[in-house]
């Protein structure tokens, strides 16, 4: 494309070539054998490293005649070999080629190849197997749909080294799901395999530890049998401890490191284990550094962050390998000012590579500050972070856009910073930006962050407040996904929690009576309990739940039957009877309680249940009924002595639990009163 | 008393005999390069060098704390038998806390010989540590900087050594905790400190096995230096290597002007020198005059002998002239010098030898020690130091001049003579001894070493024999007098000061020339400020811009002139030559720099390249 001919010429050209092309394919028909022959093998050498050519001769359908000649039993085992050599070098050109190859059904009739006996032919057909499996346009699936083929490749692996290194880097591509594992597993995978990690050629080694990482993916039984597995009398683990040695290739070192990584996070291999403390955790550190290439970085970084994500041990010794913390601000680094001046290479490089990098950094400070609260801090002092977090959150790129509020969110769980960086740096501006119209899985962590953004203490509450997030929170309790109606309702807890009327009347209008009791029948308990904790918020301090309970008393009340009724958890119950307590602190809302027979028969009923803590909610919701500086103090208690309150609570006086017994001696003191 | 137990001890008991052989296995597998005979591998604490609060236990293994430890002034260390030996490569030992005492003020690190031992490690020049009570680093400075986490009871520390790139990393219980400091210099001692009562310290030089995998790092030295050399491209040059050597150590020899050296390696060798004799020696004639810091003199030469060179690189001539106006102020310039009725050839305060290239601020015991050896050249040594404080190799000397007899009398005479007749008579005698010392430094000039000293660098070497050259000649000579007397703008001189201010200006319209034609440059405008800064200074050689006056800041000026002259950029070529490049740059001491090569030769397996047909210990770096 550096000079535009002129339209006329161009064509010229074009169909230049084009003849010269169509000469080829016109020699695969020739009768003569031989000919047929030589043409493919000069079409071999016309295609090497040319992709127009190889585009010519796909569109000139070149395929299915080579494919034809192929499977012809009549062809020579030479002609069909140099066949599958020239497929194979057509599927390196571009995409396109291998969706063409693909379409004209190349793999089964390559696979089909692979029954014949000779080697040479076996090997030519591997090869071309594997350039089209390596691609992401080839559907995967079309490996597993014969289901003698796996077997067969099994069988193959002790042919020769090259057909131990395509089909285990045919395997290691193909295996995508959990299915994917179980098929290969349940063929010996790991019986064929494993020796191969002793393999003299480098390339088989690499391809069978490529296998093993896959296999072991978030597959707690394949990891089980491999950390029982021998190689020359070596375990399996101590094999990829070797191959973590610090004068071995990068690549394998970083592949071995993420084979003992799958095996730790599904269950096989213990977090304590020496070779995950000392090997594959500073391995993976070492990984992140500068002097490795970008993308080791980018692979390093995430590794580690799956590896010590649900391991607080892991977090710290991490969090003081090699300044990890310090090392990972590096990331955010590129493209470098240097490297936009120095060579447009590099920048280009580089630029690919950015996003990349700063979503791993991400989420490698998101798994390093998930629980302790030093390394946090650590986190939110390094140069510029809460800067970065800050634009990560808004940029273009999805994945940093996630890692960013996952790192967010992580950070969030520090009280302190709650209070100082989070608020400094107005996080929640772009927070709520974020919120927006986001994928689900943006929306759930950038609505857990906004749950802990919301508590009580925390100084950005009252600008969220203004921001007019309850309509937003309100509309996320309608999703389908139970993850976003909890954190929806949550956060909405968290809002009621000690607010302004105002900010009450506000939660209860936006959403809507008819929604807070549709939550009340939520599947999900979680969300259950937190529309519990939020009607209790609602009702507290007396003036809030006399007018609230004037307004929706009835439905409450219903709903707090239907509850008590149901079957929940403790829990839920405890919950429900803490807000009937808080109704019975009411002046006006006690009424609706002392005014309902059977929800006093219920209460009496959980006086005297099994559970302490459902003891002590209705003994704390009698206790507010009863009490005696306020009117009608005296026909409230009369009423319920009547209906045998004092005995149970002169029981509950002797109770081995001390709270409970203090709170029944408290609540008959009103009667001693 | 305890090294006499132990040794007794070690006969009759096996278990000490097995851990004897245990070490020395170790030693051997770890630092496979290293000649014990010659530098022996440190294996306990020394208790002769240590400060009175410490006692050591157990083999001399065990630290611990005996002093009051009310502040820091109880402060207390120790050092190792033995410094780090280059030949290691890489470096390791490991310190457990056995009893973090009191308060747990508890430093581990490294420090030259002579650093003061009523101190923690890092607290002083020379001297590099890790604290337990913060995690901070120090180095060589009072205040630390964040670097890892705290260290108490239980804990294991580790100290990484490495002497390729000169850093050093910490491990605490096996984990790397990054780089803690750049640019050690060499021949460094293991060292702890305590501080408070109670803190108890086992040391682990290798008497059993590592927490850390030390040679898993060191496996990755030798995989990366492999590689270096791999990817190092030979071209058709293929099976020359002789060749290649050779011309690698006589380009470096005539790079450096060591001229009748390098004729006779050109001899021995048969092969033929670039650039012709006489130009070596002018080269080294122009070098010589920068570093004794008349660089007026040496721009002269320099257009006299390479017309055009210095108006064809306007930067370079910049930088002369800047640091012309440095020796101005310092005194040592001709141009002011020719006031005083010193001679022009005045007296060189320029410690090191004219023709010494490659020198940085290394300590050099061995120059501390023929000091003190030799007391009648010990004045020249010790007033020398005084006056240059910065080096540090003297200066953190533990005797000074007035522990040797022969310089009390020395400075005695002097200030005798200073009130008598001011400058006058002793600028006179300074000029004979000058004279002399050229004559005499001439035979020196190629510092071709004795075979006795072969572990001497020649500069070093030289330089002794100047300063004796110096005292022999001149019964009461100069230089004391300097130690004793604030030194003087421009010499003191009120003519030579008029001079200087004259040159500043016609400075200063340089560099605005220069702006106008080539435009704006920083660095200029930063050696400009530098330069007229001194002035604003009563005493500019203690000022926060001092460090100019310091001779040693003549030697960039000299390489770079000198490169410019040999028509070479900044030296950079490919990998491996720049590693032998930074590797011979990177250390004054000879020594350290064959024990280096030997590490790499071990590294490599170089050793089966063709063997040289000269002993390769002759040759002088």
């Amino acid at each position: 494309m550096a000079c535009m001919l002129e339209a006329p010429l161009r064509i010229s050209v074009l169909s230049e070539v084009t003849a010269t092309s169509r000469h080829y394919v016109d020699r695969l028909f020739d009768p003569d054998p031989q000919k047929v022959l030589q043409g493919v093998i000069d079409m071999k050498n016309a295609v090497i490293g040319n992709n127009k050519q190889k585009a010519n001769l796909i569109v000139l359908g070149a395929v299915p005649r080579l494919l034809y000649l192929l499977q012809q039993p009549t062809s020579s085992l030479e002609l069909r070999t140099e066949c599958a050599v020239v497929l194979g070098s057509l599927a390196m050109g571009t995409e396109n080629n291998i969706k063409s190859l693909v379409d004209c059904h190349i793999i089964p009739a390559l696979l089909q190849g692979l029954l014949c006996q000779d080697l040479k032919f076996i090997e030519a057909c591997l090869r071309c197997l594997r350039t089209v499996f390596i691609s992401p346009v080839t559907p995967v699936q079309l490996l597993f749909t014969d289901p003698t083929v796996i077997p067969h490749l099994m069988s193959l692996l002790s042919r020769s080294q090259r057909t131990q290194e395509y089909i285990t880097q045919i395997f290691s591509h193909c295996c995508k799901t959990p299915e994917h594992q179980m098929i290969l597993y349940n063929h010996g995978a790991i019986q064929n395999i494993a020796p191969l990690l002793m393999s003299p050629s480098y390339k088989v080694q690499m391809q069978a530890l490529k296998c093993f990482s896959v296999l072991a993916y978030e597959n707690t039984q394949v990891s089980m049998t491999l950390v029982n597995v021998l190689v020359d009398g070596e375990l399996l683990t101590q094999v990829f401890v070797k191959m973590m040695q610090r004068d071995r290739p990068i690549e394998m070192q970083l592949t071995a490191a993420k084979c003992l990584t799958y095996m730790c996070r599904a269950g096989a291999i213990r977090t304590d284990d020496t070779c995950i403390i000392m090997k594959t955790l500073p391995c993976l550190v070492r990984m992140c550094s500068k002097e490795r290439l970008l993308e080791e970085r980018v692979e390093g970084a995430e590794t580690l962050a799956y590896l010590m994500e649900p391991d607080v041990e892991l977090q710290r010794i991490a969090s003081i390998t090699d300044h990890l913390v310090a090392m990972l601000a590096d990331y955010f680094k590129y493209p470098s000012s240097v490297s936009a001046i120095a060579d447009i290479k590099r920048l280009d490089h580089d630029l690919k590579h950015a996003h990349e990098l700063r979503q791993a950094a991400f989420k490698l400070y998101a798994s390093l500050g998930a629980n302790d609260e030093d390394i946090r801090k650590k986190i939110t002092e390094t140069e510029n972070m809460m800067d970065r977090i800050v634009s990560g959150l808004s940029e273009s790129s999805i994945k940093v856009r996630l890692a960013a509020v996952r790192c967010l969110h992580s950070l969030s769980r520090s009280v302190q910073q709650l209070r100082t960086s989070f608020h400094d740096h107005a996080v929640w501006k772009p927070l709520m930006k974020l919120l927006q119209n986001a994928p689900d899985e943006v929306l759930v962590m950038a609505s857990s962050t906004l749950c802990n953004l919301l508590l009580e203490f925390s100084p950005s509450k009252e600008p969220i407040l203004e921001s007019g997030v309850v309509e937003l929170l309100c509309s996320l309790t309608q999703s389908d996904s139970p993850a976003l109606r909890v954190n929806g309702i949550w956060a909405l807890m968290n809002m009621a929690f000690q607010a302004d009327q105002k900010v009450k009347v506000e939660i209860v209008r936006a959403l809507g009576t008819e929604q807070l009791f549709r939550l009340l029948s939520d599947p999900d308990a979680n969300v259950l309990m937190k529309t519990l904790g939020l009607l209790r918020n609602l009702l507290s301090t007396r003036p809030h739940i006399d007018q609230i309970m004037s307004s929706h008393g009835k439905q409450i009340m219903q709903a707090v039957t239907l509850i008590l009724e149901g079957e929940h958890g403790i829990e839920v119950k405890e919950q429900t009877l803490c807000i009937l307590g808080n109704i019975a602190d009411g002046h006006t809302a006690k009424e609706l309680i002392m005014t309902n027979d059977d929800m006093l028969q219920k209460i009496k009923s959980y006086m005297g249940h099994s559970n302490v803590k459902l003891q002590l909610a209705a003994t704390f919701c009698v206790s507010n009924l009863i009490w005696n500086e306020e009117d009608g103090s005296q026909e409230r208690q009369d009423k319920l002595r009547e209906m045998g309150f004092v005995d149970i609570l002169h029981k509950l006086t002797q109770a081995s639990d001390p709270n409970l017994c203090d709170r029944a001696k408290t609540a008959m003191q009103q009667y001693l009163a | 008393m305890a090294e006499l137990g132990a040794g007794s001890l070690q006969v009759g008991d096996p278990a000490l005999n097995y851990q004897e052989r245990e070490l020395n296995e170790r030693l051997k597998r770890l630092y496979p390069a290293v000649n014990e005979e010659e530098t022996p591998l440190p294996r306990s604490w020394s208790p002769k060098d240590k400060y009175s609060y410490i006692g050591l236990s157990q083999n001399n293994l065990r630290v611990h704390y005996k002093g009051h430890g009310k502040n820091h002034k109880d402060a207390a260390s120790v050092r190792a038998t033995h410094p780090i030996p280059a030949a290691c490569g890489i470096y390791y030992f490991e310190v457990k806390i056995v009893s973090k005492g009191r308060d747990g003020y508890m430093g581990i690190g490294l420090s030259a010989q002579g650093v003061n031992m009523n101190r923690l490690p890092g607290w002083d020049k020379h001297s590099y540590g890790y604290h337990g009570d913060d995690g901070h680093s120090f180095c060589s400075s009072g205040t630390g900087q964040p670097y890892g986490p705290t260290f108490t009871t239980g804990d294991v520390i580790g100290c990484c050594v490495n002497l390729i790139n000169n850093t050093c990393f910490y491990t605490k219980n096996g984990h790397s905790l990054g780089v803690a400091f750049t640019d050690l210099p060499p021949n460094l001692y293991p060292t702890v400190g305590l501080q408070t009562p109670g803190e108890i310290v086992d040391a682990n030089f290798g008497q059993q096995p590592f927490v850390f995998d030390i040679e898993d790092y060191m496996s990755e030295w030798r995989a990366k230096i492999h590689g270096m050399i791999a990817r190092f491209p030979i071209g058709e040059r293929l099976g020359e290597w002789q060749a290649v050597l050779q011309s690698m150590v006589s380009s470096y020899l005539v790079h450096h002007g060591y001229c009748a050296t390098a004729m006779a390696f050109a001899r021995a060798t048969e092969t033929k020198i670039q650039e012709d004799q006489s130009s070596i020696k002018n080269r080294q004639r122009i070098q010589k005059l920068v570093l004794a810091g008349r660089v007026g003199e040496a721009i002269d030469a320099t257009q006299q002998l390479y017309p055009g060179l210095l108006e064809h690189n306007p930067n370079l001539l910049f930088m002369l002239k800047c640091r012309q106006f440095v020796e101005m102020v310092n005194g040592t310039d001709s141009e002011v010098r020719c006031f005083s009725t010193r001679s022009p050839k005045s007296q060189d305060s320029y410690p090191g030898s004219p023709s010494l290239s490659p020198r940085h601020g290394a300590t050099n015991p061995h120059l501390h020690s023929t000091a003190t050896d030799s007391p009648t050249c010990s004045n020249g040594v010790t007033s020398k130091n005084k006056s240059h404080s910065k080096y540090p190799g003297i200066s953190s000397s533990s005797s000074s001049s007035p522990s040797s007899p022969s310089s009390i009398v020395y400075s005695e005479s002097n200030s005798t003579d200073s009130t008598k007749s001011q400058p006058h008579s002793s600028a006179s005698n300074q000029e004979t001894s000058d004279s002399e010392m050229e004559i005499e430094a001439e035979h020196y000039t190629n510092g071709v070493a004795d075979s006795s000293s072969a572990r001497i660098m020649n500069g070093t070497y030289k330089h002794e024999e100047i300063l004796q050259t110096d005292n022999h000649s001149l019964g009461n000579g100069l230089p004391a007098d300097e130690s004793d007397q604030p030194r003087q703008l421009c010499g003191g001189n009120q003519a030579a000061t008029e001079r200087m201010i004259q040159f500043g200006r016609e400075l200063q319209a340089l560099s605005e020339q220069l702006c106008r034609e080539y435009g704006k440059n920083p660095t200029h405008k930063k050696m400009l400020q530098d330069a007229f800064s001194l002035l604003a200074y009563a005493d500019p050689w203690n000022c926060p811009v001092g460090q100019q006056l310091d001779p040693m800041q003549r030697e960039s000026v000299c390489s770079a002139l000198n490169s410019a002259i040999l028509g070479k950029g900044c030296e950079c070529s490919g990998s491996l030559s720049h590693f032998f490049l930074s590797l011979s740059h990177a250390r004054t001491h000879t020594n350290t720099q064959m024990e280096l090569l030997q590490f790499i030769h071990q590294l490599t397996g170089l050793n089966n390249l063709p063997d040289f047909n000269y002993p390769f210990q002759s040759l002088i770096f």
